[in-house]
């Protein structure tokens, strides 16, 4: 996905004569912009959504929000951190592929773990849990 | 002086010393910077995790519902955003080479980060006069944890942007400041896209129960 304008793009290559395989960094007006509104657009609906009371579904909203949050995520990268597949030649991507995949492990292994340690402890009401030392 | 070159110099032309391929100083720093933030991206995900197992551990306190200011924590969001598309404006001026305009943007970008620190030492000083600071709940120590931490990042950076704004100021835009720009605003880009986790996951999540 290129989000630069080919007149900026030439202005600025014929400024420093070199800008292959080097676009980390770099955006338009029009990117900044893009990324900005979409960024308002995606943060404005979560916080529509709870402060409001606009859904009657618990697990509903909070679907809507972890997904949006997720959109607003790539939109960050993509319009704010410019990643793309190309630039230090992948090894950007490389790394935040791995990067996702560590992130992924450590949530789901810790989520995953504690709650069958949770459900495995013995049941305790909230006076005893008040009344602990 | 090898026979390679000397048959060069007799050629008349300039010796290889150099690979004749392009090369790009800051292309190995914004790699290795991009490295460090993906190492800090797993810092803020063990905190996320801690936070996703203990933030439902309220140990007979109050609950997200009972603390959270979500009208405070929507203009504190919109403070980061803001902060973002106006260092964007600096780079977009750094690269016009208008020393004033990235000075100006990079102040305005500055002081939308000191709005946003503030609002949340409000945020904590608040919860700590209602008794519900880190030592209360489970839940409320996995918060400041991951919040503050944030915030210790965010600091950081607005830290960093003064000593950047005085670098340019006294060098201008030379390639080494260039460069140093682009790490801030990586820094910078990085730190709003934790904060989405941060408002979706604690706040919101929180506040819906």
């Amino acid at each position: 996905m290129s989000t630069h304008a080919p007149s900026h793009e030439d202005a600025f290559e014929a400024h420093h004569g070199h800008s292959h395989g080097h676009d980390a960094g770099h955006g338009t007006l029009k990117s900044y912009a893009t990324g900005f509104v979409l960024s308002v657009i995606l943060t404005a609906i979560p916080f529509w959504l709870v402060m409001a009371d606009v859904l009657d579904s618990a697990v509903l909203t909070a679907a809507i929000i972890m997904a949006l949050g997720a959109v607003q995520i790539v939109v960050h990268m993509i319009f704010f951190l410019h990643m793309n597949t190309r630039s230090e030649g992948g090894w950007t991507m490389m790394a935040l592929i791995f990067t996702i995949l560590l992130v992924a492990i450590a949530l789901s292994g810790s989520l995953w773990v504690m709650h069958h340690l949770n459900t495995n402890m013995m049941p305790m009401s909230p006076e005893m849990m008040k009344n602990m030392p | 002086m090898t026979e390679f070159h000397q048959r060069a110099l007799d050629k008349g032309q300039a010796p290889a010393f150099y690979l004749t391929e392009e090369h790009h100083p800051e292309g190995s720093t914004m790699l290795g910077f991009w490295l460090y933030l993906m190492s800090d991206c797993l810092i803020f995900a063990v905190l996320f995790a801690t936070h996703a197992v203990l933030g439902r551990n309220y140990a007979a306190g109050p609950s997200p519902a009972d603390l959270f200011d979500l009208p405070l924590v929507a203009v504190n969001t919109s403070m980061l955003l803001f902060s973002s598309i106006t260092y964007g404006f600096a780079m977009l001026a750094m690269e016009r080479y208008e020393k004033k305009a990235t000075l100006a943007w990079m102040a305005v970008t500055a002081l939308f980060g000191i709005a946003f620190v503030g609002l949340e030492l409000y945020e904590f000083a608040h919860l700590l006069h209602e008794g519900a600071g880190p030592q209360r709940s489970a839940f409320l120590s996995s918060f400041f944890t991951l919040v503050g931490t944030h915030g210790l990042h965010v600091t950081a950076g607005i830290v960093w942007m003064f000593v950047l704004m005085a670098q340019v100021a006294k060098r201008g835009l030379i390639p080494e400041n260039k460069r140093r720009l682009m790490c801030l605003s990586m820094f910078w880009h990085f730190l709003d896209v934790v904060w989405i986790g941060v408002f979706s996951f604690v706040y919101l999540m929180g506040v819906l129960g």
